[in-house]
């Protein structure tokens, strides 16, 4: 008869084991905490930004560090070890040229003459006496760079920002804003096929394709944010309140 | 923290280029020892550094076997920076102040100046850094100076050991700024027993005294803020629609440093505002201190008892909760018990004492290494205690008539005595 119990013992421990290793060990039930939101119901809440798709959105975050950790920023730092700064520089100012385009239209559509215009010296000036985008007198000569995208174009004519949405990659934005820049890659394509530059070369395709890696490249090259660096446990919470700050300030220009 | 800082952060670091009258004796032009501490030290007014520096981050595995909570999952040791000279070198040991990492502002310019004159430099985050709490400390609750020191040295013996297969060290030194000053004088002391390193020279940079009455004087801050402290949020929120109406009444172009240096010139903000802001901003770092703290020790503090929160969970009521508790809160709801249930007997007059300089005061005096920079307007010491720095390191305090808490750091004055301070 005693000889259960040993058994009992046994697969109590299998149990708790059990428990253990996947994470959600049957601990004590949860206690309310010392200090809750309640207490501070009289004051107004802070970088509090409307989240409805947080879980999502975080589930991203996470995603985009690791993405960035095993993927991105080797290749990234592979770039800067291999290119010398001197061309890094370069390609950082012909994509930024080719990047004024789309500041071009899109500023036509918020009809801002004074924008389009500048933005279009700009893009005249660095063409041909940059060498192709790869100089930047523009700056220089007093045509500071503006930016524009066909997010804020939305924002202009009254669509509302929408939901924050932390995209793969690319990382926080807004629903507008990721629907402004579908819109914007759709142009970018369409233009490029109307122009189509490669057209009497093999591997047209190929070369379009390194030369959007590239870009890419360069865009995580110039962004210094690394997800979770800070270390600070609000990160997410602070990030998704600066980036609608900014969005918010960038639509009063 | 470099990147998420919220925008009044930000005006905490961006200096700025402004015309003063500089008065003979000593040049640091700005006398409101908030604004100092706000605004910083002129970019003309610094050094300039040239070129880059050789540096690296050490991971430091200092607790191999310790689980991780899930929504620390990105934390995966003790990030540290070493920056190496390609010969043998004495080497520098840093430690941040509150709240601070190993790359902040002030960490890098006390490393690039280090640098530059030759020395070999390993930066350590704060004790009360998140990261720090979750992977370097034995209990994971900050602010015991002896403990902390017990910790710090630690992680200098790991960090060491790693950096030694890249360089090598002629000699040890030590510094800190703010309460990574105190703990600079702690650790000193700890070394006197254990000799690891011996360190030659330990320099304190606007240390505090004690540490209870300097973030205690750092809290009183909040009290002239509309409402009090308990009406931060909405002070935080008045504060950004100011800086949002400011910028879009004057025609700026972007958030840079036209807009902030407009911001400093328009005098935007009172003396109290000012104030008001720096206490924030202290909040806000202790903030990722409690909820840290209090995840790793499952104390049920601000986050319920046994609860496991994930990388998807919302955490945003935890920070409201958080930045709303005081230093005061924590000390004594919190910090103080955990001490008393582990020192049976601890009274609390006694306990504050410990967490400051007096405590160690017989070895402060007669111990001809170490030295203090601090200035006379820095709001974290109380007039006594300037004095008090004065009476106990004699000829070894150097206290500059005006700089606030840290604003004069990177003058080029201070610059120079600080790396100074190494080479005598």
């Amino acid at each position: 008869m005693f000889r259960i119990i040993p058994v009992i013992i046994m697969s109590s421990l299998l149990l708790l084991a059990g428990c253990a290793a996947t994470g959600k060990a049957i601990l004590a039930p949860e206690v309310p905490a010392m200090h809750t939101i309640q207490e501070f119901g009289d004051d107004e809440r802070i970088i509090d930004i409307a989240d409805p798709w947080e879980n999502f959105n975080r589930s991203m975050y996470k995603f985009n560090y690791y993405f960035d950790r095993y993927l991105f920023l080797p290749v990234v730092n592979a770039y800067e070890f291999i290119t010398p700064s001197v061309v890094q520089d370069r390609i950082t100012n012909f994509f930024s040229n080719i990047g004024e385009l789309k500041t071009l239209y899109n500023s036509l559509l918020q009809l801002n003459g004074e924008k389009f215009f500048l933005t279009f010296n700009r893009f005249l000036t660095n063409s041909t006496v940059g060498i192709g985008g790869l100089f930047d007198p523009a700056s220089s000569l007093g045509m500071e760079k503006k930016s524009e995208d066909f997010g804020r174009t939305l924002g202009y004519w009254g669509v509302g920002s929408g939901p924050y949405l932390v995209l793969p990659v690319l990382g926080p934005n807004t629903l507008r804003s990721a629907g402004g820049s579908a819109v914007d890659t759709s142009i970018r394509y369409a233009l490029l096929n109307a122009a189509d530059p490669l057209e009497n070369i093999d591997n047209g395709n190929s070369i379009v394709t390194g030369i959007s890696i590239l870009e890419s490249i360069d865009l995580r090259h110039r962004e210094k944010f690394r997800y979770y660096e800070s270390g600070y446990p609000f990160e997410y919470d602070l990030l998704r309140f600066l980036y609608q700050k900014k969005e918010e300030i960038m639509l009063l220009k | 923290m470099k990147y998420v800082k919220l925008a009044l952060i930000i005006i905490l670091i961006l200096p700025f280029d402004f015309g003063f009258a500089a008065e003979a004796e000593y040049g640091y032009p700005i006398s409101d020892n908030y604004i100092s501490t706000i605004w910083g030290t002129p970019p003309a007014l610094k050094i300039t550094m040239p070129g880059r520096i050789r540096a690296q981050r050490l991971i430091l595995d200092i607790f191999p076997d310790r689980p991780k909570p899930d929504i620390f999952f990105y934390d995966d040791g003790l990030q540290c920076t070493l920056a190496y000279q390609e010969k043998k070198a004495p080497l520098v040991f840093l430690i941040a102040g509150t709240g601070a990492d190993d790359q902040s502002r002030k960490m890098a310019a006390m490393m690039n100046a280090l640098y530059h004159a030759g020395y070999h430099v390993i930066a350590l985050p704060s004790p009360t850094h998140p990261n720090f709490i979750v992977s370097a400390s034995a209990s994971h609750i900050p602010g015991d100076l002896t403990e902390d020191a017990e910790d710090i040295y630690r992680v200098m013996e790991h960090a060491w050991e790693k950096a030694r297969e890249y360089i090598e060290a002629s000699e040890f030194y030590l510094a800190g700024y703010s309460l990574g000053g105190t703990h600079a004088a702690f650790v000193a002391k700890l070394d006197e027993e254990r000799k690891r390193f011996n360190f030659g020279r330990v320099l304190m940079v606007n240390p505090a005294v004690n540490l209870y009455n300097a973030v205690a004087r750092i809290e009183a801050l909040l009290d002239g803020i509309p409402g009090g402290q308990r009406k931060i949020g909405a002070y935080f929120n008045a504060t950004m629609a100011k800086l949002t109406e400011f910028y879009s009444r004057g025609g700026f172009v972007k958030i840079n440093d036209d807009f902030f240096y407009a911001v400093y010139k328009s005098n935007l903000f009172s003396r109290k505002e000012n104030g008001g802001l720096i206490g924030l901003s202290f909040r806000i770092s202790l903030a990722g201190m409690i909820f840290s703290s209090d995840v790793m020790t499952n104390s049920g503090y601000v986050v319920p008892k046994n609860r496991i929160l994930e990388s998807g969970d919302s955490l945003g009521d935890y920070f409201f909760v958080s930045v709303h508790l005081s230093f005061l809160d924590y000390f004594n709801e919190y910090f103080y018990p955990y001490f008393q249930k582990k020192r049976p007997g601890l009274g609390r007059e006694a306990f504050i004492d410990s967490l400051g300089l007096k405590g160690i005061e017989d070895y402060l005096a007669v111990s001809p290494k170490l030295g203090v920079i601090t200035n006379a307007d820095d709001f974290i010491l109380a007039p006594e205690e300037i004095d008090y720095l004065r009476r106990v390191f004699g000829e070894r305090a150097r206290i500059y008539p005006r700089g606030g808490h840290l604003g004069n750091l990177e003058y080029r004055d201070n610059m120079l005595e600080f790396v100074g301070f190494f080479k005598q």
